[in-house]
């Protein structure tokens, strides 16, 4: 695990529980004490009605392609043999979006609207990160 | 502005094509266009009041650096980035300023110099979530690209189009960066860069800067009773949302559009002419839907009918667009202002629009997670 090489989070005041949570095998996302809002990325208030009441909930990992982007340029030199890669927007069944890559498909096969569901990829001994496969119907 | 301010009128207009000056100082990309602006204007420089600047990536202090060069200085000078529509919004800004009685006539300058980062995407703020895991400009609008396709069945090809059509236009224009036509074929053919756009459906980056003098009434009936006069200008920002958005819809300009119609008091299909921001190929058809000239889903039908090229009804970037003419990005809005004044009085040359009196400019962007844009500021000129 040493060798990889690619830019590794950084975890940050907001987002410490987030990355902990994946080293753990969940997928916790923010969800206000006030209005029940799910959210994210990771922010100290709820960005729905700014209260700061909010718990870390374990997404059920499932959701759908909203888009996707094939990355055929090299923005990163870690990236050199892998190109062209997948990177999509996943929405999970929770309602928050994020930005994630997909595995165990080929970029021609990708749709959106398909349904993903999370796997942790642990990428050094501190941090693990969640990406999505395809996932039958629900 | 409010509907009962005054209005501002557009005394002179400065441009320098578009293109990559490496050995060029953001500076000396930006005086020649001020320069050209003033003299157009026939205001002596004694009586500018104010200058504001748009840059996004300029650095401190682009508006006194580019003006100093040409003897102005000690006048207010305010810089505004706001990304994309830095110099759009320093015209609203100028606008905002002689509406309320401040300033009499006020210079705006847009300018940026691009190659200075060496090529590729432009540098996004390290901040913000998305960018920090590698989100590019590309990589979005690729994203709106393929959930539109998905949803109204649209086709790479078709998507290509877009590209033929501005470039056909940015081949007449001396100011644009890339003068020359492309085919559906070579467009289809370039080096993917991020499915499934090729490198003709993303806009070139480069340098450049773009100039105006505007002024309240009094000072247009002395100097040029005929002006051009700005009736709207908006600027608003993205609605943050943290879960679903619909990706087809560009919602800011929907919001922006519909502000500057009522302000200017008409109806889209009141438009002759629009300058609108095609920064890549998705962008120009979902736009032609934000702005009312075609319905959901429909915008490629409307370019393929030919009525938004030369000849057509609604003809949109005759100057090639952010795809030919070139996207500096600060000097961008300035360029659409100056493009459109120019078709409105009648001197745009090869590319002119013939009749038109209402004209309208869209300049939107700055990717951050959570938005359609982060700014987006329109602009409505008649003569």
């Amino acid at each position: 695990m040493s060798n990889y090489k690619k830019p590794v989070p950084i975890p940050s005041v907001e987002s410490k529980p987030y990355w902990t949570g994946l080293k753990e095998g969940r997928l916790l996302i923010p969800k206000c004490g006030e209005c029940g809002n799910f959210w994210f990325p990771p922010s100290l208030h709820c960005p729905h009605c700014n209260a700061a009441n909010f718990s870390w909930e374990p997404s059920s990992g499932r959701g759908k392609v909203f888009s996707y982007v094939v990355f055929h340029r090299v923005y990163h030199p870690a990236f050199s043999e892998e190109v062209p890669y997948v990177v999509a927007l996943i929405e999970l069944e929770e309602g928050p979006r994020l930005i994630s890559n997909l595995v165990e498909i080929k970029p021609d096969d990708v749709q959106c609207e398909m349904p993903v569901s999370v796997v942790f990829e642990k990428i050094a001994n501190n941090m693990t990160l969640p990406k999505f496969r395809p996932a039958p119907l629900y | 502005m409010g509907k009962s301010m005054s209005k501002a009128y557009v005394l002179g207009t400065g441009m320098i094509p578009f293109g990559k000056f490496p050995d060029r100082t953001l500076a000396d990309i930006g005086w020649p266009s001020l320069r050209e602006a003033v003299l157009e204007s026939g205001v002596p420089t004694s009586s500018i009041d104010a200058i504001y600047c748009g840059s996004a990536l300029g650095g401190m202090m682009s508006g006194q650096r580019v003006a100093k060069a040409i003897g102005l200085s000690g006048m207010p000078i305010v810089n505004v980035e706001n990304a994309c529509s830095s110099s759009s919004s320093a015209i609203a800004q100028a606008c905002n300023a002689i509406a309320a009685g401040k300033y009499d006539t006020v210079a705006v300058v847009g300018v940026e110099k691009l190659t200075k980062f060496g090529g590729g995407t432009l540098p996004l703020e390290n901040e913000d979530w998305e960018v920090t895991q590698g989100m590019v400009m590309p990589a979005l609008y690729a994203m709106r690209a393929n959930r539109y396709m998905h949803e109204f069945g649209l086709t790479p090809k078709q998507l290509g189009e877009v590209s033929v059509k501005a470039h056909d236009h940015g081949a007449l224009n001396p100011n644009a960066q890339i003068r020359k036509r492309v085919t559906i074929e070579e467009v289809m053919a370039a080096r993917p860069v991020a499915g499934p756009f090729t490198l003709w459906h993303c806009c070139p980056t480069g340098d450049g800067s773009a100039a105006l003098i505007l002024a309240s009434q009094k000072v247009a009936k002395k100097h040029k009773p005929a002006a051009v006069h700005v009736a709207a200008s908006e600027v608003t920002s993205g609605k943050y949302t943290n879960g679903y958005r619909d990706m087809t819809v560009a919602e800011l300009t929907v919001r922006g559009s519909h502000e500057a119609y009522e302000m200017a008091g008409i109806a889209p299909n009141d438009i002759d002419v629009a300058e609108i921001h095609d920064a890549f190929t998705i962008a120009e058809l979902m736009y032609y839907e934000a702005f009312g000239w075609a319905k959901k889903g429909e915008a490629y039908q409307l370019l393929s009918s030919g009525a938004t090229s030369l000849g057509g009804k609604i003809p949109v970037n005759p100057s090639g667009g952010l795809l030919s003419r070139g996207h500096p990005v600060g000097a961008t809005g300035a360029a659409q202002a100056v493009e459109i004044v120019r078709q409105l009085e009648g001197r745009a040359g090869k590319h002119q629009v013939e009749g038109a009196k209402i004209g309208l400019t869209h300049a939107t962007g700055g990717g951050i997670a959570g938005f359609d844009h982060g700014a987006c500021s329109i602009h409505i000129f008649a003569k």
